[in-house]
């Protein structure tokens, strides 16, 4: 790290960087806070490294997914050929087939629902519990916040059964309502735990002024904590959409029948277990990938200030 | 306490009684924390806390598919159906589960356990590593800063079959990116799921791509709460940036380091997909991981229920007894939660 420390008499208020910016050296986003302006100069050796490393990772992050998303435009036998090629006979015939003859439209409809549901029905619920968790001091309160924790540890895959049983007396197998409440208790726990992190994060003045006004406690939560945690309210949005938008395990477990898979179990399911038709599952990869990516371009913004895993203490 | 107990909406309507019981002053203060947790516990009581005890008796019996049911009915010529009790009825079995898997008569506990670990630690220690290292590149001024940390948290939104199935198909022995860009560079192109650790390799590349989105979001998170100052005043002290990463960052990130490694431990060592998708457990069962083992020893054949009761509490009671240490070695150092 080269950057200059000659910035000595910064004071906490006015800091207008004195030492000359070097030629090449990157300046600073005008929208960056002020307290950072002194780390900005930096030599354009760190610089290139910087980015270097910076291109190298998101290059390793956005590789597999670019590699399907290629193949997905080949034929089956350049997809399966040994030969390294970018772009092969481009065509949409693995589209055409997951799309239509599969029955996509419906497996999407049933997927949005389940998820849509177990994001609005998560989004509450955490919000509540996180609240409650934050500001009352409430008997209870301690155990609560160990139990969401132990819940992170329960091995799904074998609780499944179990499940199953209460799932078959609550006369809810093969119906959506079933997949929600399953993913609502994967997901519940760590988005109340997370945003109880950053309820805590939020002044309790604000909710002693709102009391003043005449406010109860739920009117405090409803019109004044609550807006005010939106960026963490997007990332509980996003984790329960994706937690019910990929999940298999549950859905293979409780949904039998065609018209009720959701996407993500529809689509690995036309797929024979020994004999993988990897042009239709590049695809199908791609399909399934493509509205989870748009609620995260939505959420992404909120994800690093609204993301407190421990950030404050409790 | 920091609450708001005046609230007159939950004042007591009942002013007869100048001294209200304890229970009761209790209630009037907590009624609506209470209402507002409610759904949940019922939630968690009914999905989790009930089939957690259901599990752990049936740990202690025989059940499985074959021997369910209590009464084998048959249809009798005459019409009706007669049901007689069925001789081979699953019945309590004391600790034979435990002895059985403990002494590697079902499955391989042991060996599956020392993959485990293996898995977890690794995959670990790079999420924290590589998520620390990009979360303090993105945490400086800088050209491109936005559009980095959106492709670098791309694979976070990438369903985990999905991402299993993009790496299986990378590493595909025949065809797959991997042996083709060994083979451009002039390597020999790798039997990659025939030898026990190149498959392991396989899999702990799918789970670090996997996790390090979410490490680096939380990090970066946390790296915004340290105030500024400090990084100031330790450059006025003249701290080299290596003073400044162990005095002000790690001191200053440790509330959210402590959580999320407990929280990515307990993820990666219960995590089912990418073995279960991307191995398979192969070559010959060597890459199970115990929850991988687990499903495969319970649910291949005859579904086992018993058994994989046995093996889910083995695996919860590792991961509590893990927890349990972490903490304790966390409050000797100063109390985290």
């Amino acid at each position: 790290m080269g950057q200059s420390t000659s910035s000595g008499t910064a004071a906490s208020t006015a800091r207008t960087p004195t030492a000359p910016i070097k030629a090449g050296s990157t300046p600073a986003a005008p929208a960056e806070p002020a307290r950072r302006a002194g780390r900005s100069r930096r030599s354009r050796a760190t610089s290139l490294l910087l980015h270097g490393t910076l291109i190298v990772a998101s290059l390793v992050a956005i590789g597999p997914i670019v590699w399907v998303l290629l193949s997905s435009f080949k034929p089956g036998y350049a997809v399966q050929s040994t030969n390294l090629t970018l772009v092969q006979d481009p065509t949409l015939t693995n589209y055409r087939y997951v799309l239509f003859d599969t029955s996509f439209l419906r497996w999407l409809l049933n997927s949005v629902i389940v998820a849509a549901g177990t994001m609005g029905i998560g989004i509450f619920l955490s919000a509540t519990t996180g609240y409650a968790v934050s500001r009352f001091n409430f008997p209870g309160r301690r155990p609560l916040m160990m139990v969401f924790l132990v819940t992170q540890m329960f091995p799904v895959a074998i609780l499944i059964v179990p499940i199953y049983t209460i799932m078959a007396r609550l006369g809810l197998i093969n119906t959506l309502p079933s997949l929600v409440i399953a993913y609502l208790t994967i997901a519940v726990p760590f988005c109340a735990w997370m945003l109880k992190g950053y309820f805590d994060s939020i002044p309790t003045s604000l909710d002693e002024a709102a009391a003043l006004d005449g406010c109860g406690p739920f009117a405090t939560f409803w019109r004044v904590v609550l807006p005010l945690a939106r960026p963490a309210i997007a990332v509980t949005a996003f984790y329960t959409f994706l937690t019910a938008w990929g999940e298999v395990a549950y859905a293979s477990a409780f949904i039998q029948t065609d018209n009720q898979f959701t996407l993500a179990y529809g689509l690995r399911q036309f797929v024979p277990q020994y004999n993988p038709q990897w042009e239709y599952l590049t695809a199908a990869a791609v399909l399934v990938t493509v509205p989870a990516g748009l609620v995260f371009l939505f959420a992404q913004r909120h994800l690093v200030s609204g993301l407190t895993a421990g950030g404050t203490k409790g | 306490m920091r609450t708001v107990t005046a609230a007159p909406a939950s004042a007591p309507p009942d002013h007869r009684f100048a001294r209200p019981s304890r229970l009761r002053r209790s209630w009037d203060r907590n009624w609506y924390a209470w209402a507002m947790v409610l759904p949940v516990v019922i939630v968690l009581a009914v999905l989790i806390f009930y089939p957690l005890g259901r599990g752990i008796w049936l740990s202690f019996t025989t059940l499985n598919e074959a021997n369910q049911v209590a009464e084998i009915c048959t249809k009798s010529i005459s019409g009706g159906e007669v049901c007689e009790e069925n001789p081979n009825r699953w019945e309590y079995a004391g600790l034979d589960n435990y002895v059985r898997v403990l002494t590697g008569q079902v499955g391989r506990f042991w060996e599956w356990t020392g993959i485990t670990l293996i898995w977890t630690f690794v995959g670990v220690a790079f999420h924290y590593c590589l998520g620390l290292g990009l979360a303090i590149l993105l945490n400086r001024p800088m050209r491109g800063r936005g559009l980095y940390r959106v492709l670098l948290v791309l694979p976070w939104a990438v369903p985990a079959f999905v991402s299993a199935f993009a790496w299986k198909f990378i590493f595909n022995e025949r065809f797959g990116l991997a042996n083709s860009l060994l083979t451009a560079l002039g390597a020999d192109p790798l039997p990659w799921f025939s030898e026990r650790w190149t498959s392991l390799f396989t899999a702990i590349v799918t789970n670090v791509w996997l996790g390090v989105p979410f490490m680096m979001v939380a990090l970066l998170g946390g790296l915004q709460t340290i105030p500024g100052e400090l990084y100031e005043a330790a450059e006025i002290d003249g701290a080299s940036p290596w003073q400044r990463f162990r005095a002000v960052t790690m001191p200053g990130l440790r509330p959210t380091s402590m959580t999320v490694i407990l929280l990515g431990t307990i993820w990666t060592f219960n995590l089912f997909p990418v073995i279960f998708l991307v191995t398979e457990g192969e070559p010959a069962g060597e890459t199970e991981i115990l929850v991988t083992g687990a499903y495969r020893a319970a649910f291949e054949g005859i579904r086992n229920y018993s058994l994989a009761s046995t093996y889910g509490v083995l695996i919860l009671s590792i991961l509590l007894v893990f927890s349990v240490f972490y903490r304790r070695a966390l409050r000797k150092q100063g109390e985290v939660w």
